[in-house]
């Protein structure tokens, strides 16, 4: 235990906003996973190795030398046919079964991307450059990568851009009320099977977004999906379905908590203490579920 | 039923397969010399995987070239059996196994890395096959008193504590104060352990103590703790990953820091990655092209470099240096056993005594190599950008003088 972090008031500015501009990524991920929770019944394991393949695209424009900012761009494009074409593979096959099924099936197609991505691309850790430089706040006490800034707010538009995208329009709107009731949104003409694989195509299109952000700012290797997956995971599981606000606040909550973590109990607990976080909100609900039931009696 | 007979006929396909794989290969078979290889060749460590394949088969090829094995007055040739671990290491364990109980192999050439190394270790001893192994620096590989294992490189405790020894020198013989960020793994934690003894004995005093995550790819906290505590040394391992996020990292939080020692900036390909960013990083290396060592068969590192690339294309990693001389020691104790008895062939291997142009190779009772120290080099940019390894520790075969302290950030 460390808590050098609260001692020196400048590592906790450092700490906090660290955290929030990473959380606001997170959200990014996390709020294609509860789209297509929410409409579909899915959790999709194969979330951060589609994060990942997005980060992919990136890295090859800038290999190619084209700036790996255009990769937020092209990134999602590329990924939403993917997501369509995984869709119409696999998902559509898993889609009215329970959610046991659908785990299994994502989690083979995780399995498959990670060796496909390995096989394609190579072992090596890779990065893009984007050259952006750094901000330097409070006396050059507090440093903010660009990058970061950058990521925090294409993910911040990408989001404002769906929320609006599915308030006004056709597709959003039929892709809501398939969420609502599948069954009733048939009966009045949705063609759910076409919402079903635009929304598995806009996640992937999300995780592509993600993806060539963290080439800037991160690195990318074919096995680091993992991780993005159950940060979105728990993002979702704390906001609940359908709710960008709460996804939003929890996944710049998530960011702050590993950040804080990183520093007191050392970065080796990281990523554990983000299980733990799982484990324990998991019990949590549980608790407060059962209590209600017996109320409910 | 049309599935039972297609399972029916894969598997006899592959019983077929496999029984005429083992009556083709066995140990020494005419004049051939076979060496059974477990290597990764897919998964996570596919591309060194790849560079210590090269480095094997560019050793083979050379040594056959240049009049092959002479054992008992008849020449023999290497040949090499190649099978992929998947970076896997109980996998790997299952290879030698079947290496050496299917195919017959008697001797062994090293997988990649300490872990794989590790699971191989055992089953070679196992059986007494006497195995030269080029990419399992781990120190536990050297005590646990394996009679079979050579190791042509230096372990892992000594990859950094010349970088210790640097800094107490560059501060007038005054101990000095270090952070540290070592991965959680087998061979970084012998880093660590090389470290900490250099730091006990200088006498200096370490200030940040990280360990690092597997999925390692943010070390913002430990360098904001960095630039709080202003350390004469910042030391981090974590393989390519920790040297490619340190690198990102401390240019972006501008973190001032006199000396940065690292390891795997080799196989990173830093200052390609990095650009100018990477300049002043000092990174520990078995090998460099520069070193003055020299053999009969590739004369030396600069001839060894340009045959390699011509071959392969591209430069030669020190993993693929490293690999290459494993064979020439695998020539040079058969022909001082003139045996292919292994038993004999273990013992000329720990009487080996040689140079190559890898380096100096003489075995300690563990195992691993002596008489080989590690080099240190600094990445160095020219004007236009473009950055070199120049080698600037030990003394002796330093190719250029060690720019400290680095240059601020804002100076530079």
């Amino acid at each position: 235990m460390d808590f050098m972090v609260f001692q020196y008031p400048m590592i906790t500015v450092q700490a906090c906003l660290d955290g929030l501009l990473l959380g606001i990524l997170f959200a990014l991920i996390a709020y294609g996973m509860a789209l297509q929770w929410g409409v579909m019944n899915i959790i999709n394991i194969a979330q951060g190795d589609l994060v990942i393949l997005g980060g992919y695209i990136a890295y090859f424009m800038y290999l190619y030398g084209i700036h790996p900012a255009w990769g937020v761009i092209v990134s999602p494009i590329i990924m939403y046919f993917i997501g369509v074409g995984i869709y119409k593979l696999v998902i559509n096959k898993v889609v009215d079964r329970d959610l046991f099924i659908s785990i299994l099936a994502t989690f083979g197609i995780s399995i498959l991307f990670m060796q496909l991505m390995n096989f394609a691309f190579g072992a090596d850790v890779v990065l893009a450059n984007s050259g952006y430089g750094t901000t330097m706040l409070f006396d050059n006490n507090v440093t903010l990568p660009n990058s970061k800034i950058f990521s925090a707010f294409v993910s911040i538009i990408f989001a404002i851009c769906l929320v609006i995208y599915m308030k006004k329009s056709k597709l959003g709107r039929a892709i809501r009320a398939t969420a609502q009731n599948a069954r009733a949104a048939k009966i009045l003409g949705v063609d759910t099977e076409k919402v079903y694989a635009a929304t598995f195509g806009i996640n992937a299109a999300l995780c592509g977004v993600a993806g060539a952000l963290i080439s800037i700012t991160f690195t990318i290797h074919p096995y680091m999906g993992l991780p993005y997956t159950i940060r979105s995971f728990m993002i979702v599981i704390v906001a609940g379905l359908g709710n960008l606000p709460g996804v939003a606040m929890s996944g710049m909550g998530l960011g702050v908590f590993e950040e804080f973590a990183d520093y007191i109990l050392g970065t080796e607990f990281r990523i554990g203490s983000v299980f733990l976080l799982l484990v324990l909100i998991l019990v949590y609900r549980r608790f407060k579920l059962s209590r209600k039931r017996e109320y409910l009696k | 039923m049309k599935i039972n007979k297609i399972i029916l006929s894969f598997i006899s396909a592959v019983a077929i397969l496999l029984s005429t794989s083992v009556v083709s290969f066995a140990k020494v078979v005419g004049d051939k010399i076979v060496l059974g290889a477990a290597i990764s060749l897919t998964g996570k460590y596919s591309s060194n995987g790849v560079h210590t394949q090269n480095g094997y088969n560019m050793a083979v090829d050379r040594i056959n070239s240049m009049g092959g094995v002479k054992v008992g007055g008849k020449t023999y040739k290497f040949e090499i059996i190649y099978y992929d671990d998947e970076s896997n290491p109980k996998r790997a364990a299952q290879l030698a196994e079947r290496l050496i109980s299917q195919d017959g192999v008697e001797f062994m050439l090293g997988p990649y890395s300490s872990g794989l190394t590790k699971a191989i270790a055992p089953v070679t001893e196992k059986y007494g096959v006497p195995m030269v192994e080029a990419n399992g620096a781990s120190r536990s590989l050297f005590t646990k008193g394996y009679k079979y294992l050579f190791a042509v490189l230096a372990p892992a405790n000594l990859y950094l504590d010349v970088a210790i020894d640097l800094a107490v020198e560059k501060n007038n013989g005054k101990p000095v104060t270090v952070a540290m960020a070592f991965e959680q793994d087998a061979f970084s934690q012998d880093v660590r352990l090389g470290v900490l003894d250099a730091i006990k004995r200088t006498g200096s005093k370490k200030v940040i103590d990280d360990k690092l995550p597997k999925e390692l790819n943010d070390m913002a906290a430990t360098l904001v703790k960095v630039k709080q505590m202003k350390p004469d040394v910042l030391v981090v391992s974590g393989h390519t990953k920790g040297a490619l996020t340190a690198i990102r990292q401390i240019a972006e939080m501008k973190v001032d820091v006199p000396m940065l020692a690292m390891t795997h900036c080799d196989a990173a390909k830093l200052s390609k990655q990095h650009g100018k960013n990477s300049q002043y990083a000092l990174c520990a290396s078995q090998w460099h092209k520069t070193l003055t060592y020299k053999d009969n068969f590739f004369k030396d590192g600069m001839k060894y470099a340009a045959d390699f690339e011509k071959e392969f294309g591209y430069d030669p990693p020190y993993q693929s240096a490293e690999s290459s001389a494993a064979l020439l020691v695998f020539k040079d104790a058969f022909e001082r056993a003139n045996s292919f008895d292994q038993k004999k062939v273990r013992d000329a291997l720990a009487a080996t005594n040689m140079q190559t142009f890898y380096g100096n190779i003489k075995f300690a009772e563990g195992g691993q190599n002596v008489d080989k120290p590690m080099v240190l080099f600094q990445v160095m940019c020219d004007g236009s950008g473009k950055c070199e390894n120049k080698v600037v520790a030990p003394t002796k075969w330093a190719s250029a003088k060690l720019i400290h302290p680095i240059p601020k950030w804002s100076e530079r």
